[in-house]
């Protein structure tokens, strides 16, 4: 194998790639990233990242199209995209390998500058990746075989092997989105909802009670907003945790000084509309805002933002500036309750990243469908992290986006499924000054029983039980006794794999 | 120098927090002492809310394990190591040494006497709050 092309330079593409030269892959390794940065991490995003103020002033922008400006569009036009095609001087060659490292004297590493907590590797190892890394560039599809990836810049890269790692979107409303209004899934996201979060107090309506609308709200909280939480379903989080325990996280909610409505759906959003259709906005200061410039603001027309039942009574603007959706103003609840909103945070799920791969003949549907061991349906192709169905199941954990790359590689490098994911599924939220740690397959008959601390005290530790077994736990500040059983769980599933 | 505790109190497998600032974490890994920062290098856990293992100390939230001899990180997703304080045992009470560059295992059958804590001064001057408060995971619990 010469060439293996990692589509998706986040979390679970950066590990594969790192598996790919840990597994003696020593061929031309290119990644290919949309986001104009180098790998970072997510997590932090609706947690420290958010509420750490400091941070918020001393980075007001950053010149995240380095990474762009380096690759993308410094690249030559040549259609086929080769070592040899890419000669240009903002590029190095790693000494030795011949394999370009675009890093090497790194403007790109700013990222890893202003936000070291989120940077996810560093120069030094960039270097010794000896990748090609093509950042601000979207795959648009693959050749036939899964032996060409095209890019959006009209360039082509053949490739023996590729790993899709492209991840998911966060789902938004449909419509226009108006200023104000924002989703949170990548660092632009969190950079424009900590602008809206830093202009004094804000009356915020986190919509979804999932766990990153559970922790963008607490982090509102901790930033002292008014925050209310709006659920759909009679409580958040049951699907992951079950009725007892979503009930404790239910309130959290309530306990940490958010305001939580379940049961209700959301019908629309109010929003004001600028006061002129063009040019001059709502307020110039908005006039930035990526609801503002979002594409989709261009097909606004009346009741665009409502959601299921056309609700929306808005206001007197709606058909006005077909540019401009203009900003929230409240939040309609489909029981008729209007809530009033300055910030609106949409958290409603995301959906894996294969609209790239329609057309092709790569089996999809709701993530790149894999076998137990991450590879898809044409050779040399294997799926990881957020955008891969493994063995039907797709997860949206990071411990999953780094644990699955080691066993899709090693089946990409051997061109058959000789191993598969065993691990056991752990995911981690932080909310409200509680950690959750979660480990195991949840059934949904399952008993729960209390075996360390209590819900009262705010610590314990919940074990999942099924036929006499323990299938699952749930811990909520109470990390040694969950790393205990974690480790049970682990032992018991490698016993029975 | 900063008084931890008895030494029977910290027995093999067990750990201690230290609320200095930053907080240290101390270790009896099978009858070794050990001290390190207590905030994992990648991002915001207790160390000494972690699992020991021989003198690898696996971290609660994401699993990157570090070698208490060294402070380094043996596996990702940590990839800067922990700082190590030197640890010694006079009359039967551990003590921590802040801002060592290495740490020394104490074997704590054989206690070191005094002599152990004058090569640090000038390290204990920046130590803080002089007595850390005992918030390991015995009194957590
Ligand atoms: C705010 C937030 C908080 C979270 N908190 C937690 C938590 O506490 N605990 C936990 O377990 N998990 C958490 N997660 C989930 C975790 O971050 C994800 O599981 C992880 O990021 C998945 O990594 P990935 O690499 O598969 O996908 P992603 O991180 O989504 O990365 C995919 C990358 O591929 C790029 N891409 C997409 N399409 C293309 C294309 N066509 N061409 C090129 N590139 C493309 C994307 O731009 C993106 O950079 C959180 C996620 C978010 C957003
Ligand atoms: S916080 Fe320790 S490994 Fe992430």
């Amino acid at each position: 194998m010469n060439t293996v092309t990692v589509v998706g330079a986040s979390l679970a593409g950066l590990y594969a790639a790192r598996e790919l030269r840990a597994q003696g892959f020593d061929g031309r390794l290119v990644l290919v990233g949309a986001e104009p940065h180098l790998p970072y991490d997510r997590p932090p995003l609706s947690k420290a990242f958010l509420t750490d103020t400091d941070r918020a002033a001393s980075t007001p922008t950053v010149t995240d199209s380095a990474g762009a400006s380096a690759t993308g569009t410094g690249a030559s036009p040549d259609r086929e995209h080769s070592p040899a095609t890419r000669t240009s001087p903002t590029t190095g060659t790693a000494p030795g390998t011949g394999i370009h490292a675009p890093y090497e004297s790194a403007p790109e590493s700013q990222l890893a500058l202003t936000d070291p907590e989120l940077a996810l590797t560093d120069p030094e190892e960039i270097t010794d990746l000896a990748a090609e890394w093509l950042l601000g560039v979207h795959a648009t599809g693959l050749d036939q075989h899964g032996r060409a990836v095209l890019l959006d810049d009209g360039r082509t890269v053949v490739t023996d092997g590729v790993v899709i790692a492209t991840g998911a979107s966060a789902r938004r409303l449909p419509g226009p989105q108006p200023a104000g209004v924002h989703t949170l899934r990548t660092l632009a996201d969190a950079r424009a909802l900590r602008a809206d979060l830093t202009r004094g107090p804000r009356r915020v309506v986190v919509i979804g009670g999932g766990f990153i609308g559970a922790e963008t709200a607490s982090s509102c909280v901790a930033l002292g907003h008014d925050v209310t939480v709006v659920e759909a379903a009679p409580l958040p989080l049951i699907p992951q945790l079950g009725p007892d325990m979503a009930m404790f996280c239910a309130d959290l909610h309530r306990q940490g000084g958010a305001r939580l409505l379940t049961g209700t759906g959301v019908a629309g959003l109010h929003r004001m509309a600028p006061a002129y259709p063009s040019g001059d906005a709502y307020s110039s200061g908005d006039a930035a805002q990526p609801g503002g410039t979002d594409p989709s603001g261009a097909t606004d027309r009346p009741g665009a933002t409502a959601l299921g039942s056309s609700r929306t009574r808005s206001s007197r603007t709606e058909s006005r500036g077909p540019a401009n959706p203009g900003h929230v103003t409240a939040v309609e609840l489909s029981d008729g309750r209007i809530l009033p909103a300055d910030v609106v945070v949409v958290g409603i799920g995301a959906t894996p990243n294969t609209g790239w791969l329609s057309g092709t003949s790569l089996a999809v549907g709701d993530g790149v469908l894999c076998d137990a061991g991450c590879v898809a349906s044409l050779p040399q192709v294997v799926a990881v992290g957020d955008v891969a169905r493994v063995g039907g199941v797709r997860a949206e954990h990071w411990t999953s986006a780094t644990e699955q790359p080691r066993v899709a590689v090693r089946n990409l490098l051997a061109a058959q499924t000789v191993e598969t994911v065993t691990a056991l599924p752990y995911f981690w939220s932080d909310q409200y000054g509680s950690r959750i740690q979660f480990a195991g397959h949840r059934p949904a008959d399952a008993t729960v029983r209390i075996t360390e601390g209590s819900p009262d005290d705010g610590g314990f530790l919940a074990l999942y039980e099924h036929a006499g077994r323990v299938a699952a736990a749930l811990a909520v500040n109470c990390p040694r006794p969950f790393m205990r059983t974690r480790r049970e769980l682990r032992a018991q599933r490698t016993a029975t794999v | 120098m900063i008084p931890v505790c008895r030494l029977e109190d910290l027995p093999a497998g067990e750990s201690v927090r230290l609320d200095t600032t930053p907080p240290v974490a101390v270790f009896n890994a099978d009858g070794a002492l050990y001290a390190v920062d207590d905030t994992c290098s990648h991002q915001d856990a207790s160390l000494s809310e972690g699992w020991l293992e021989g003198c690898l100390v696996e971290c609660p939230l994401h699993a990157a394990s570090f070698d208490l001899r060294t402070g380094e990180p043996t596996c990702l997703p940590a990839r800067r190591p922990v700082r190590t304080h030197r640890v010694s045992v006079v009359d039967g009470t551990i003590h921590v040494h802040l801002a060592d560059p290495t740490a020394t295992p104490v074997p704590a059958s054989a206690p070191l006497t005094a002599a152990a804590s004058l090569s640090a001064p000038a390290a204990l001057a920046a130590s803080g709050p002089g007595r850390g408060s005992l918030t390991g995971e015995g009194s957590a619990a």
